[in-house]
């Protein structure tokens, strides 16, 4: 790298060879969007390059002209450009996301945007990629963050269905992403029952089935008598959960579906009862294998907690900095996953 | 060990107080002895397991995982326990033994063998065991339980009236065996020395402004608030105990009292220290608690008394049912009766109406080291914990002074993740240098927004110390200044808090280092 004349990537992610930001956080003429969720994913930009299903949900998001204009390119297909190939590959991270490749001058550039390897069947399997320059998100970049298996987060989640019949169980669920995951696993564990959706994950979960994957039945929690609600699950924001609108259920249970859930302490800070560690990222093992499986000799490490990525790179041997970024979610907020 | 890591996690995790009594009464209903004493020893702070301390914990986890990343890893999560459940590399098969055991095998094996013992359970355990484990071991929970909750689930599970459960609780201890026997019906009340044994005490509510049109003055009577800490003074047939207001016996620390007091009874009072009576101030009283064991020339230059306000027992007779009136004229019949060197009676003040006492209250604080007034209505009953509209405090308006914030750190327990612990300065010249930390008085939203600020203004970091711009002042409220030799700017606050925060004001409005010279006494 340090030789070239031109860098193929900038630190603000730009990508001077064919003039395009990825990812950027204010309106760019050209921006390639790794994935939908709204810290990577913004309206305004001249024109947008991604995946069809990203294109999607950006439009079902933030309306049908939120860029001036979208090019759609699948994944595995080359985009190939005067100066530089681009590509997108699958990220594992939600429907439609990608990692982005950029080939030029003889080297290779990956940005991950956001991904996770375990499997999930609302998203493509993430595929590791070789490159020279690896950008990675680091969002559960300490060693404390050791993921357990999904599935039995479910089950723990429908044991207290069982256990207490006459309680509402309400999920705390990202809107785009973890909801339709939520709801893939419950009937993957074989909740056949409706399951109740918060007004603001309607339009996604229908957009989900209809790129084909398919979640069952779901119903409008809204209207339903409070008795009624006794025994079901109801999957809501998690600003939703703790708000006026839970008091239409009876004696909820506080859920909530996030990486961030397997702290104790967090989950106290948040009044959740019930947490399940279900994560649309990589924890601490999978990043630092996914360092190592993509042969990067130089790691950019961003989103998240980038020291003990960044320490652990060097370690490795790798040259390896942190990046700041304006506008990503640095602490995992509400809808930071 | 997997029943009572379940429990832990149901109390830390329920919001409900009802559900969590009911949690805790269903475990001590159905689990056996002694595992259920054990656990009730951990729920109330009374377990010890002597070896086995944070930093030993902390060794053996370095000597499996990287201290730079462990480091970050605390910093992040904000507690010992939690680091260690979650980081500990290595998941083996199996299961903990049970609860006793686990404790039994803690306390008998050697300082050597532990770190190779503790890291094997934690291999063994699941991760809400090892988060268990590690609260057991080092005894701090934090998990927002109280001992009082512990004991109303007893109360629950039995039938028997918490507060005739607080009576015999500090006679005895863990595992609790007769206890259970009592409450259980198996067994008669455990038979306790009644004189020889710390009393749980009776606490004071503050007083709020509204409250003044509602109570006659003509039904209380008034004392000092004196500035030392408050003791439980058993004189018993086998000797004397000085307990803390949390039940630890003190008296090692200050033979000079526990020596000279003469005659049997439980009296309720203020330790100080001074010569002939005259208090000096908390700062020198707090020399003396530093100490284990007295020195000799501490106890010359710092002498130690007691201000003694109540009485409990009149020798082996229990009083604490007689109104505050009758219990202060046997108070003085004893005091009379057997005459003492180092307990004196706290003086009653006598008050016209309210803002006559209110005026009081302003006089001679600085002086005579009392920090404003106790309001007690005359018939109260000595009730232990803190009956509402029996005992008032009404502390005389703190200092206030504007300080710029200056550093921030992240928090621990219910506030890990959140920077909440705050270094604030005051200029002296072009520069502010600090004159005290605080890390309470805001509201849990007001948190948030600091946060939030701190994160958008930090100009450097250092571990887990944000610097930030010099821009946000507080008000901070203190008790008093004093000079102090640690603090670049000269100046100790004593329980300072932030009484507002000033997001309006410009940090050049803030205090000058001059303006605290009219608070140093």
């Amino acid at each position: 790298m340090r030789n070239m004349v031109q860098p193929i990537l900038n630190r603000d992610l730009y990508v001077p060879a064919i003039d395009a930001w990825i990812d950027p956080s204010t309106p760019r003429p050209r921006a390639i969007i790794t994935h939908g969720h709204a810290d990577h994913a913004r309206s305004g930009h001249g024109a947008v390059l991604a995946t069809p299903e990203t294109i999607a949900i950006m439009k079902v998001r933030y309306g049908e002209d939120c860029a001036g204009q979208f090019q759609s390119l699948p994944l595995g297909e080359r985009l190939v450009m005067d100066n530089a190939v681009v590509s997108l590959h699958p990220a594992g991270h939600i429907l439609g996301s990608a990692q982005v490749l950029i080939e030029a001058q003889g080297q290779r550039a990956l940005v991950t945007g956001d991904y996770k390897r375990l499997p999930d069947r609302t998203s493509e399997a993430y595929e590791k990629v070789d490159c020279d320059l690896m950008v990675t998100e680091a969002t559960f970049g300490l060693p404390v963050f050791q993921h357990p298996d999904p599935k039995d987060e479910i089950a723990r989640l429908l044991k207290s269905v069982a256990d207490q019949p006459e309680r509402c169980h309400l999920v705390g669920s990202y809107a785009l992403g973890k909801a339709q995951r939520v709801i893939a696993l419950l009937r993957d564990a074989g909740w056949d029952k409706p399951i109740y959706l918060h007004g603001a994950m309607i339009r996604l979960c229908e957009l989900y089935q209809e790129l084909g994957v398919p979640l069952g039945e779901l119903l409008p929690a809204t209207g339903m008598p409070k008795a009624a609600m006794a025994g079901q699950i109801v999957i809501a924001p998690p600003s939703a959960i703790r708000d006026r609108w839970s008091r239409r259920f009876p004696d909820p249970v506080v859920c909530q579906a996030s990486g961030w859930m397997s702290i104790k302490q967090r989950a106290r800070q948040a009044l959740v009862e019930l947490p399940l560690v279900i994560s649309d990222h990589c924890d601490w093992r999978e990043l630092n294998q996914s360092v190592l499986e993509s042969g990067a000799g130089t790691i950019w490490v961003t989103h998240g907690r980038e020291d003990a990525l960044v320490y652990w790179c060097r370690q490795q041997g790798l040259e390896a900095e942190p990046l700041a970024l304006p506008g990503l979610d640095d602490d995992g907020g509400e809808g930071g996953e | 060990m997997k029943r009572f890591a379940d429990l832990l996690e149901l109390l830390a995790l329920t919001p409900s107080r009802t559900r969590k009594i009911a949690a805790l009464a269903q475990y001590f209903a159905e689990v056996p002895d002694p595992d259920r004493g054990l656990a009730l020893a951990a729920l109330t702070g009374e377990m010890d397991i002597r070896n086995v301390k944070p930093a030993l914990l902390r060794d053996t986890v370095l000597a499996e995982v990287d201290a730079t990343l462990f480091a970050l890893s605390y910093d992040y999560v904000g507690d010992l326990g939690e680091t260690i459940a979650l980081i500990w590399p290595h998941h083996g098969e199996g299961e903990l033994p049970r609860l006793s055991e686990v404790v039994d095998i803690l306390n008998r094996t050697s300082k050597a063998e532990l770190p190779r013992v503790i890291g094997g359970m934690l291999t063994q355990a699941a991760i809400h065991e090892r988060w268990a484990l590690v609260k057991l071991a080092t005894g701090a929970l934090r998990i927002g339980v109280s001992a009082r909750l512990a004991k109303t689930a007893l109360s629950e599970m039995s039938g028997v009236d918490v507060q005739e459960i607080e009576e015999v609780w500090h006679g005895l201890k863990p595992p609790y065996g007769e206890l259970f026997a009592w409450l259980e019906g198996r067994a008669a009340r455990p038979d306790i020395d009644h004189t020889a044994r710390f009393h749980p005490l009776m606490l004071s509510n503050p007083i709020e402004e509204g409250d003044f049109a509602k109570l006659d003055p003509r039904d209380f009577s008034a004392e000092w608030k004196w500035d030392g800490i408050r003791v439980q003074l058993v004189l018993g047939k086998d000797g004397a105990s000085l307990f803390s207001r949390t039940g630890d016996d003190i008296a090692a620390s200050f033979p000079d009292v526990v020596e000279a007091a003469m005659g049997r009874a439980v009296l309720d009072g203020e330790l100080l220290v001074g010569h002939d009576f005259e208090a000096k101030s908390f700062n020198d009283l707090q020399q003396r608690l530093n100490r284990k064991v007295a020195q000799g020339k501490q106890m010359a230059e710092l002498p130690a008394f007691v201000r003694v306000y109540d009485m409990l027992f009149d020798g082996d007779e229990d009083i604490r049912a007689l109104g505050w009136e009758g219990r202060r004229e046997r108070l003085e019949k004893w005091f009379a009766k057997n005459p003492q060197t180092r307990l004196d009676l706290s003086e009653v003040l006598s008050f016209g109406d309210w803002d006559d006492l209110g005026r009081l209250r302003r006089m001679g604080a600085d002086e005579h080291g009392h920090e404003g007034v106790m309001i007690k209505l005359r018939t109260a009953p000595y009730v232990p914990g803190r009956p509402k509209g029996f005992w008032f405090k009404w502390k005389r308006d703190p200092n206030v002074v504007d300080a710029v914030l200056m550093y921030a750190q992240r928090g621990h327990g219910k506030r890990s993740s959140f920077y909440s612990d705050y270094t604030f300065g005051v200029w002296k010249g072009n520069e502010i240098v600090p004159i005290g930390k605080a890390y309470f008085g805001f509201t849990d939203e007001e948190l948030k927004q600091l946060d939030r600020w701190i994160r958008a203004n930090t100009i450097q970091a250092f571990g887990p110390v944000r610097e930030v711009k010099k821009e946000l002042v507080f008000e901070v409220a203190f008790d008093s200044a004093q000079k102090s030799g640690r603090h670049k700017s000269g100046v100790a606050l004593r329980f300072p808090r932030i009484n507002r925060i000033r997001w309006d004001k410009p940090a050049n409005e803030a205090a000058r280092l001059e303006d605290m010279d009219a608070f140093v006494g």
